[in-house]
């Protein structure tokens, strides 16, 4: 099932939680919401939801009107942050809550109760342990019961509030790859909350990027990586340096060097800010052309196939990081303190507003 | 080979905890025998003194005076009223304290305010109250003449003063519990099609049991006990509105002391019941909170 929101509005006294969102989720796609701590991505969660009213704007289910739609009525699943299992309830009754609960009509038998139940436990790899008690289980196991609880009820709609944030690491990477396994089994239309840009780009269809309130860009993984379109995401997507200079007839000006920027042919003399990846940097001994900067090296960090440079700009005194690849950095056999000249590949320019 | 001598930490570790953190021996000691003659002369000698004298005269005198007709009767009102006074309580206490913690409405802090009310105010005052309002000549003292209803001096007012007096307690022991517990997992039910009542039975009511049944206890108690409002709302009249505590008064003030104190030592009784109810819940009530926090003990199954 799609879901389309238009133009939402929400606030929560002065602070706007919401600031005329739109957004649209192909039915059967994994979509993450990614943005930092109050940018609005679990206000969205919960309005389409239901659980919270939106001020204005409207949500459409399968082209539908949904947004007066009772909770209950909207047959979504919800997989909240901290779980919220029914803590006096075994692991089986969580998951049976759902059906149990429904008018004695459309109730299921006993018997497929506990084959549906006993079926999802198999799913998310808990059926051993149906009788415990949540309190029992460890965070990962928990956080499967919920997603089982939440598909239990055969939801159109799986929305997961931060599925993983609780958890340590390790135990997250599992997971993170396990959902996309089972996105791909069960094939309903998810959206998940998070704050983690690893784990937005690593499961997800499609990453929609939030920013106090406002989507700063939506697209497949690939497109707002490679190809961000506002400087939040530039910043909030990857490790990334920051030049500030003036942007003048197609070249950015930052101290003595000159670096190209074709898209900003016809400005004249603005501020600016040139985007570069940490990674998108040639270093070398003696200077190349106008676009290398002079630094010299503040911190190595070398392990891993990528060696970790912190650098310090002669020019402007502002320390910058370079990533380069572990061969490339024995050629140079750079030490703390020597002078080495930077020179960007791959460069995007930002006016700064003024 | 060389022996080292290695001090073993192990076995005198908690005797240095003590010694650096605790009191000296002399300090400690005289701290404990203050503690246990301050209990022994407010708690236990009154305790003990309340069966000795009931007991005073003998067995028989005591069954007597537990037994004739005024005392029967007061403790029949006094049983009537907790149960009038404590399921109203109950519905009170648990509507209160749902509102208050599952949702938000302006005049929040005003109800919680409210609540303590009955606490913050003497007794005598809340007593007083009621005649002011329903006494013969309180606001509806004439109307509930003309229609022969009798509120002041008769059943319905003692039940009236002791269901304010004990309203907050059932609410007191929720709002705290409920709000540590949140609302997270009523919105899973009602995400999962839960209607109200279902989420509140299968859901909300499990989790504050013991909570609830530590309030309904305390609330019961006080309930039987309640004087100053009873007090002043009753008439003290024989046989028809005196509730055990005054019945209680009334032989003292006749100079029957044995009597007085037979009749004392059944709400004595009652009291140290309720104590050990009160222990054995929340004896429960810990044991589940820990069980619902023992968490991530358990190693992890390998997902896949």
């Amino acid at each position: 099932m799609s879901i389309e929101v238009r133009n939402l509005r929400k606030a929560f006294g002065n602070f706007v939680a919401l600031d005329n969102v739109s957004l649209d989720v192909p039915g059967g796609e994994l979509v993450a919401l990614l943005g930092p701590s109050g940018s609005g991505k679990t206000t969205l969660l919960r309005i389409i939801a239901g659980l919270e009213p939106a001020d204005q704007g409207t949500i459409l289910f399968q082209g539908e009107n949904a947004t007066d739609r009772p909770v209950r009525e909207r047959q979504v699943g919800f997989v909240f942050q901290h779980y919220a299992l029914f803590r006096h309830m075994s692991v089986f009754e969580n998951v049976a809550f759902g059906l149990r609960v429904r008018p004695r009509k459309v109730r299921p038998s006993e018997r497929e109760i506990h084959e549906t139940v006993m079926g999802l436990l198999h799913l998310v790899q808990l059926d051993v342990l149906a009788g415990r008690r949540p309190s029992e289980l460890s965070g990962g196991q928990r956080q499967r019961v919920a997603l089982a609880r939440a598909l239990a009820v055969k939801p159109k709609v799986l929305l997961l509030d931060e599925p993983f944030g609780a958890l340590d690491a390790k135990v997250r990477k599992e997971l993170r790859r396990w959902l996309r396994r089972l996105h791909e089994e069960v094939h309903v239309t998810s959206v998940f909350v998070t704050h983690d840009q690893e784990e937005a780009l690593e499961v997800s269809d499609r990453v929609v990027i939030m920013n106090e309130g406002r989507i700063e860009q939506s697209g497949t993984p690939e497109e707002v990586y490679e190809r961000p379109s506002t400087p939040f995401v530039y910043g909030f997507l990857g490790d990334v340096n920051l030049f500030h200079g003036r942007i003048h007839q197609g070249h950015v000006n930052i101290g003595e060097s000159e670096l190209d920027a074709p898209e900003w042919a016809h400005a004249s003399d603005q501020a600016g800010v040139a985007y570069v990846r940490t990674y998108d940097v040639e270093l070398g001994l003696i200077r190349s052309g106008t676009s290398s900067l002079e630094a010299v090296v503040r911190h190595v960090r070398a392990f891993g196939p990528m060696v970790r440079l912190e650098l310090d700009l002669v020019d402007g005194g502002r320390t910058i990081e370079a990533h380069v690849p572990r061969g490339r950095f024995d050629a140079l056999r750079l030490g703390k303190g020597e002078r080495v000249y930077v020179s960007p590949t791959s460069v995007r320019v930002f006016a700064q507003p003024a | 080979m060389t022996s080292i001598a290695i001090p073993r930490p192990a076995a005198s570790a908690p005797r240095a905890i003590t010694r650096a953190t605790g009191e000296s021996r002399a300090v400690r000691w005289t701290l404990t025998a203050i503690a246990l003659v301050f209990l022994s002369l407010t708690l236990v000698l009154p305790l003990v003194l309340v069966f000795a004298q009931a007991l005073s005269k003998g067995f028989s005198t005591y069954w007597q005076a537990i037994s004739e007709p005024d005392a029967l009767s007061a403790a029949k009102l006094t049983l009537l009223v907790a149960a009038i006074a404590v399921p109203i309580n109950l519905v009170f206490g648990v509507a209160a304290a749902w509102c208050i913690t599952k949702f938000d409405f302006p005049g929040k802090n005003v109800l919680i305010t409210l609540i303590d009310l009955p606490f913050a105010v003497s007794p005598v005052i809340s007593g007083m109250i009621f005649v002011l309002v329903f006494g013969a000549h309180g606001w509806f003292g004439p109307w509930l003449l003309e229609h022969d209803i009798k509120i002041i001096f008769a059943v319905p007012g003692i039940v009236l003063a002791t269901t304010f007096i004990t309203s907050p307690f059932v609410a007191r022991e929720l709002i705290p519990l409920m709000q540590e517990q949140g609302a997270d997992e009523e919105e899973a039910a009602i995400v999962l099609g839960a209607g109200g009542w279902q989420t509140f039975f299968r859901v909300t009511l499990p989790n504050i049991k013991w909570g609830l049944l530590y309030g309904l206890i305390l609330c019961n108690a006080r309930a039987m006990g309640e004087f100053g409002a009873v007090s002043v709302v009753s008439g003290h009249i024989r046989g028809e509105t005196n509730t055990l505590p005054l019945h209680v008064e009334i032989l003292y003030n006749e100079y029957a002391f044995a009597a007085s104190f037979a009749v004392a030592s059944v709400l004595t009784l009652l009291a140290l019941v309720t104590l050990a109810l009160k222990t054995l819940v929340e004896w429960h009530q810990r044991r589940s909170a820990v069980e619902s926090t023992e968490t991530d003990s358990i190693p992890e199954r390998i997902v896949a």
